[in-house]
């Protein structure tokens, strides 16, 4: 019946029965009460992609994460991870995921070592594996000169090393990061970055964050989650041109405001100019339609009048300014869908 | 079974590296001190460790939930559990390993106070029997008090809460043995059987009946099995 249904749907349900999936999600929902706090959301994760969520605070990414690494199940849909069931095959999935959440719980009465000598027991790991196994993450982790610090004396940024150390010590096949660098310096941000990328090569990741540069920087794919449904979903590049509805172009021009504004505003082309003083300076900021260069025009109106052109600059959408509108402004969801 | 030993052997090494720990062993021992000494200052003491017993079962009220408060509360609190919980590991392999390590320090606590029963045998010669027999008796009574307190460590992620509603419990299960005296017919039966002290009385008069065995082991197997589902409950909660 379900097959049914999703084949009217067309290509989506296809693709997602392709051979590479390691994570397949459909029309999970999950309530907390009487809200939901995810809702029939559909996505699939192929082996050895790195995945990230993007949304606001609140917008259903660590319930997400808590059902696919098996900690909680979903109110309804299903969840499967290499091809086991989270509900029904929980054990199997549980042995197969590393998970980071996001207050990096860690016991911290115990060493670095003794900790991961811990956690590798409980995910049914040798001893002989378990010791090979530290050597290699606390070098990964580069954790080597803390060995046997007691967890709770170590730095933010330090524990942050331990929590992934303990996430990929059994070598999963699915690594879920929950906001991966929140809480820790920007150098120690970026070492992160490049551990998350290196290990993405072998692994399939899943990270969250709410940071719009790093989820393009790491991640092969971008889903952007908001209020608990899935608003985007596509490479971060690709976001980017789609939205690349309206450009606009930044101009500082020497003049009398009151006299440039209803000029520029007259530019054939020109949908929107606003003007931004700042001390000494007059900007303004000219929206125009797709595909037009307003330059040329603008350049000769500025020294037909008179004024001096300071600067001129093109800016086109940040992510951060994709990310708002596609959580702010509903119409914009047609245009993705 | 290495899950559980890991878990069980995690617990045990923060006992002994935690200050709560020392401080339940050094109250018990203070207070099972006084209940032993109590009757020997009289002209004709009686060589036996009835006064200890009597009084370690209602030390215990209070400190076994004492030692367990810590062991699903803390991690619900820290949010460790959800390591915990996603690593390949069973609900009841998790109880079980918590249970096993607060079970080994009572074990520890009871073998320290055999320095009563040294004393005994050196000053007096005691009747062994009753001296065997009652510490079978504390030792299931104590099985039993732990696991109303995992129970109750389980429920919250407050640790004073759990030690106080464990104790509550703990003291219900005390009192029916009073509330037996003050009801009539068949109700005080009921009552007498339902707690803990007229089971454990007859291990401290040296006799060993199947029938109190089977009342603690039951009462323990109770109360971590809803421990277990109250662990599991947060699948469906």
């Amino acid at each position: 019946m379900s097959a049914e249904t999703a084949s009217t749907n067309g290509a989506p349900a296809a693709e997602a029965i392709a051979e590479d999936a390691m994570i397949e999600v459909r029309d999970l929902t999950h309530y907390y009460g009487p809200n939901p706090a995810v809702e029939n959301v559909n996505f699939t994760v192929r082996r050895g992609e790195i995945l990230g969520f993007l949304g606001p605070n609140g917008a259903g990414k660590t319930t997400t994460m808590r059902i696919l690494t098996g900690f909680m199940p979903p109110t309804r849909g299903s969840v499967t991870l290499d091809g086991f069931d989270v509900v029904e095959k929980s054990l199997e999935v549980r042995k197969r995921v590393g998970y980071l959440p996001e207050s990096v719980p860690l016991h911290t009465e115990m060493t670095v070592t003794n900790y991961l000598k811990y956690m590798g027991t409980l995910r049914r790991m040798n001893g002989r594996r378990i010791r090979r196994r530290i050597d290699d993450v606390i070098d990964v982790c580069r954790l080597g000169d803390y060995h046997k610090t007691l967890i709770g004396k170590l730095s933010k940024g330090f524990r942050q090393r331990v929590g992934i150390a303990q996430a990929i010590l059994h070598e999963p096949e699915v690594l879920v990061l929950d906001e991966p660098t929140i809480g820790i310096d920007p150098i120690q941000v970026v070492e992160t970055r490049g551990l998350i990328q290196e290990l993405g090569r072998e692994q399939t990741v899943v990270l969250s964050s709410h940071i719009l540069p790093e989820v393009s920087m790491i991640c092969e794919r971008v889903l952007i989650i908001h209020e608990g449904h899935i608003v985007a979903a596509d490479t971060p590049n690709n976001l980017a041109q789609h939205l690349r509805g309206v450009e606009q172009l930044e101009v500082e021009i020497g003049g009398p405001p009151a006299e440039v504004l209803p000029v520029l505003r007259g530019i054939d082309g020109a949908t929107e100019v606003t003007h931004h003083p700042r001390p000494g300076i007059n900007a303004y900021r000219v929206k125009y339609r797709e595909g037009m260069d307003l330059r040329d025009e603008i350049s000769r109106t500025v020294i037909s009048h008179d004024w001096s052109l300071l600067s001129m600059q093109v800016n086109s959408m940040s992510l951060e300014e994709i990310f708002l509108r596609l959580t702010t402004a509903e119409t914009d969801e047609d245009d993705l869908a | 079974m290495r899950t559980i030993r890991a878990v069980a052997f995690k617990e045990i090494q923060v006992y002994f590296s935690s200050p709560v720990a020392y401080i339940v062993a050094l109250i018990f021992m203070a207070l099972s001190g006084f209940f032993f000494v109590r009757d020997l200052g009289n002209p004709f003491p009686e060589a036996s460790l009835s006064n200890f017993f009597q009084g370690a079962t209602f030390l215990l009220i209070p400190l076994a939930p004492a030692l367990t408060m810590r062991l699903l509360a803390e991690e619900q609190k820290l949010g460790t559990i959800e390591l915990l919980l996603t690593s390949p590991v069973r609900d009841w392999e998790v109880i079980l390993g918590k249970y096993m390590a607060s079970l080994v320090f009572l074990l520890f606590l009871l073998a320290l106070t055999s320095y009563y029963v040294i004393l005994l045998l050196l000053f007096a010669s005691p009747d062994p029997g009753p001296i065997y027999s009652g510490y079978l008796g504390l030792v299931l009574y104590g099985m039993a008090a732990l696991a109303v307190g995992i129970l109750t460590s389980t429920l919250t992620s407050n640790q004073i809460i759990a030690a106080v509603v464990g104790t509550g419990i703990l003291v219900v299960l005390y009192a029916t043995a009073f509330i037996s005296e003050v009801v009539t017919g068949v109700w005080a039966n009921v009552f007498n059987q339902l707690g803990f002290t007229s089971h454990f009385n007859d291990f401290d008069s040296g006799i060993i009946d199947s029938a109190h065995i089977v009342y603690f082991l039951t009462v323990t197997a109770l109360f971590l099995f809803l421990s277990i589902r109250t662990l599991e409950s947060r699948r469906w909660r």
